[in-house]
């Protein structure tokens, strides 16, 4: 009888504990992949494609599902390879590409036929202008992803890097020099 | 009247070596060759130049516009002819170059025509207004722009209006001998701050090591009758500090989140910003020179009144520096930094050139590890842990670094004058600090960039369906003509039934092969329409009767001028 009793006990605990879990897993059903988020969050979003995928949320989901990388992106750097690996628990690697300084793209417009051509490549939407007519980058918004330098069929798009002023001048990390030490005579 | 006095936590006692530069009246500079004026001198918005190369200028005459609320006009410092208006260097630790106004002054100094206001007419925006235009900012170090403080928190009653004349830097002297020689025109300033701000009281606190600037303001203060306290503050640095001298002066704590003090009542003013907007509403005089101490490794160190823009190496001939000189320093040895070129101008904010020598500033010995012996922490008139900021900023660990507060940090050098293992803590601050702002900087960036790429790949898979709606709605009709034309047919057909079989069956046979033949030429017809409406330009569809006037006007003159055919303009020139 006893054991009866405490199959019934057992039994009852684990419809309790089994409804509680399945009613927590339909009321905070997280929607999403929280992961791919937190991924994307460290991406810069240039949405170059230098990594292979076509933007940096396709990428991060590549990432999460553990397809690829996490060195495929130049724009991030090696910082951010170091940031992916401490989210992910992964391995530190290499950098699969060179890491350049940060750019941003002109049009020489005395060139510019107006074909539109890179105003379609372009990811982020940062280059003004209309079929016949003058374009232009706005240099705020542009990623300096270089999408827009192939389809350029009179080659009027540049890449120039950002250069240094007052309003992005950054305090360095402060260095001990090293000098050599007077020449001690000897004793 | 006694004030009670408080204290602040930490501070330090560096010698302050202000003997030095104290004992002699304050010169007036000669004109330089010539002056290199910056356009952005104050925090805020960079002013825009409104003169060009080879203009004649006046003294005083406007040279750069305010851009924006928090920013303030510029003025040329005498008289001459711009040079040109390029990028030059600044004095700046970067050594990096900003737009400058070049003056080669005509030796006249000729005023433009200026006179004090009728004061007593003019509302505070008014005020604020004229102080902006006559380019007045804070001449304690940061450079505020003066207006911007002069309006009381809505709701927040005034308790006090605080005159920071604590000067607690070692060899600075500039505010000293101003007030010394100059208090009058100080009080009439401070008069004009009280006027503005209606605060309950007025303390005047100036560091008890000056006794002569304390009398001569004391002086100046009850031969104005007005009702400020002049309240000798104890010597200790940082108590030059605005949160500080709050502290010592009305026990008044400001939290760390507060962006202004007016939030709690409280407004904090530079002694030199009262003589400056005294000179501006009492003589119209825009802020075009100010005092700056020549001290350091020189044979005469004093005082001068250089104009804005003098070449700080010029400047400190005047001190007649020894030859064993190898660098200036702006500002002073706790907060101020080697100036990487030694032409860089005199701004609003150089109140002191210290030439720099091996013998007066040795060179520090390596910095050694930490071992957390707290002494910083000891030190910090913020009451910060600066051993644990040093970690995590060495670590570049920035969000630690928050944690620990590191935007309080006012890097007054405490703890770097403090540390026994010689560390430059304040540079690992300095850097944490510009790295958090520019990595919130590339942050928003990529939030825009994603928001924007977001954007796009809406929009084109919004003008995707849209063209194959359209093509799916003209497919249809194509159809139900299709099936119409061949209800006509076949009720044609029943019409003529009587006709000879014979003549009817090729047309039978013929007209449905041409009826689809016609069909798909037509919809393919469709589908171009459609794409060429998807790609032109949709601008041009509902004009007034004057943009098309104008449009038309426009094709006129592309006629005329031969480039009617936008294409023959690209085609390139045969060699």
């Amino acid at each position: 009888m006893d054991i009866l009793l405490a199959i019934a006990i057992m039994a009852l605990g684990a419809v309790v504990l089994g409804a509680a879990l399945g009613f927590a897993s339909i009321k905070f059903k997280v929607e999403g992949d929280p992961l791919v988020e937190k991924i994307e969050a460290i991406l810069p979003q240039t949405q170059c494609g230098q990594c292979g995928y076509p933007g940096c949320k396709p990428y991060a989901e590549a990432i999460a599902k553990g397809e690829c990388d996490i060195n495929l992106c130049p724009p991030g750097g090696m910082e951010g390879v170091q940031r992916l690996a401490d989210l992910l628990g992964r391995e530190v690697k290499a950098l699969e590409a060179e890491e350049k300084p940060k750019q941003v793209a002109i049009i020489d417009e005395n060139t510019c036929i107006g074909c539109t051509l890179c105003i379609q490549a372009c990811p982020v939407d940062a280059i003004v202008g209309a079929a016949k007519q003058m374009h232009t980058i706005i240099a705020q918004q542009c990623t300096g992803c270089e999408l827009c330098l192939p389809p350029c069929p009179v080659e009027c798009i540049h890449m120039e890097v950002i250069p240094e002023t007052l309003d992005n001048w950054k305090w360095k990390f402060p260095v001990i020099e090293i000098k050599s030490a007077p020449a001690k005579e000897a004793a | 009247m006694l004030n009670k006095l408080f204290k602040f936590y930490g501070g330090v006692k560096p010698p302050s070596n202000k003997t030095l530069s104290n004992a002699l009246p304050i010169v007036q500079a000669p004109l330089p060759s010539r002056l290199v004026v910056p356009l952005h001198q104050s925090i805020g918005g960079m002013p825009r130049p409104v003169v060009q190369a080879g203009e004649r200028v006046l003294k005083g005459q406007l040279i750069g516009q305010a851009d924006g609320w928090l920013s303030a006009a510029v003025h040329a410092p005498t008289s001459g002819t711009v040079l040109e208006v390029a990028m030059h260097v600044r004095p700046h630790v970067s050594g990096l170059d900003s737009l400058c106004v070049v003056i080669e002054p005509d030796g006249q100094d000729e005023w433009i025509a200026h006179g004090p206001p009728d004061i007593a007419t003019m509302s505070p925006a008014d005020i604020c207004n004229y102080l902006q235009q006559h380019g007045v900012v804070g001449l304690g170090g940061a450079g505020f722009p003066t207006h911007g403080k002069l309006t009381a928190t809505p709701a927040v009653p005034m308790a006090e209006l605080i005159i920071n004349a604590a000067e607690c830097e070692p060899y600075i002297t500039c505010d000293d001998l101003l007030m010394r020689e100059r208090a009058d025109d100080i009080v009439r300033g401070i008069a004009v701050f009280r006027d503005m701000l209606k605060p309950q009281s007025v303390i005047i606190g100036v560091e008890d090591n000056k006794p002569e600037a304390i009398a001569a303001m004391r002086a100046a203060v009850d031969a104005q009758n007005e009702a400020f306290s002049v309240v000798a503050v104890p010597t200790l640095y940082p108590a030059g500090g605005a949160k500080q001298l709050i502290r010592v002066l009305t026990g008044k704590e400001v939290p760390g989140s507060m962006r202004s003090t007016a939030d709690m009542g409280v407004q904090v003013f530079n002694v030199g910003t009262a003589y400056a907007a005294w000179r501006a509403i009492g003589h119209g005089e825009p802020l075009i020179s100010r005092i700056v101490t020549l001290t350091g490794n020189v044979r005469q160190a004093h005082n001068v009144e250089a104009l804005i823009g003098t070449p700080m190496n010029e400047l400190l001939q005047l001190a007649q520096p020894h030859p064993d000189t190898d660098g200036i320093i702006m500002g002073g040895p706790m907060m101020g930094f080697l100036v990487p070129n030694e032409s860089a101008p005199i701004v609003k904010t150089s109140n002191c050139l210290i030439a720099h020598s091996e013998r007066l500033f040795p060179p520090k010995a390596p910095e050694m590890p930490c071992i957390r012996c707290g002494a910083c922490a000891r030190a910090c008139p913020h009451e910060l842990q600066p051993f644990e900021l040093y970690w995590h900023a060495r670590a570049k660990d920035f969000g630690k670094t928050q944690q620990y507060n590191i935007f309080d940090c006012i890097e007054c050098g405490c703890c770097s004058f403090v540390c026994p293992s010689r560390i430059p803590l304040v540079q690992y601050f300095r850097f944490a600090k510009s790295e958090i702002w520019a990595r919130e900087r590339e942050k928003k960036a990529a939030d825009e960039a994603k928001t924007r790429f977001e954007f796009k790949q809406f929009r084109e898979e919004r003008e995707k369906t849209e063209k194959a709606e359209k093509l799916a709605k003209a497919a249809a009709a194509q159809a139900a003509k299709k099936a119409a034309e061949a209800a006509a047919a076949a009720a044609a057909a029943g019409d003529a039934g009587d006709a000879p079989v014979a003549d009817k069956a090729p047309d039978v046979a013929v007209d449905p092969a041409q009826a689809a033949k016609k069909a798909a030429i037509e919809a393919a017809m469709a589908r171009a329409k459609a794409q060429r409406e998807a790609a032109q330009v949709k601008n041009t569809d509902d004009l007034t009767p004057e943009q098309a006037k104008a449009m038309a006007d426009i094709e006129a003159r592309r006629q005329q001028a031969g480039i009617a055919e936008p294409a023959t303009t690209t085609e390139t020139k045969p060699e």
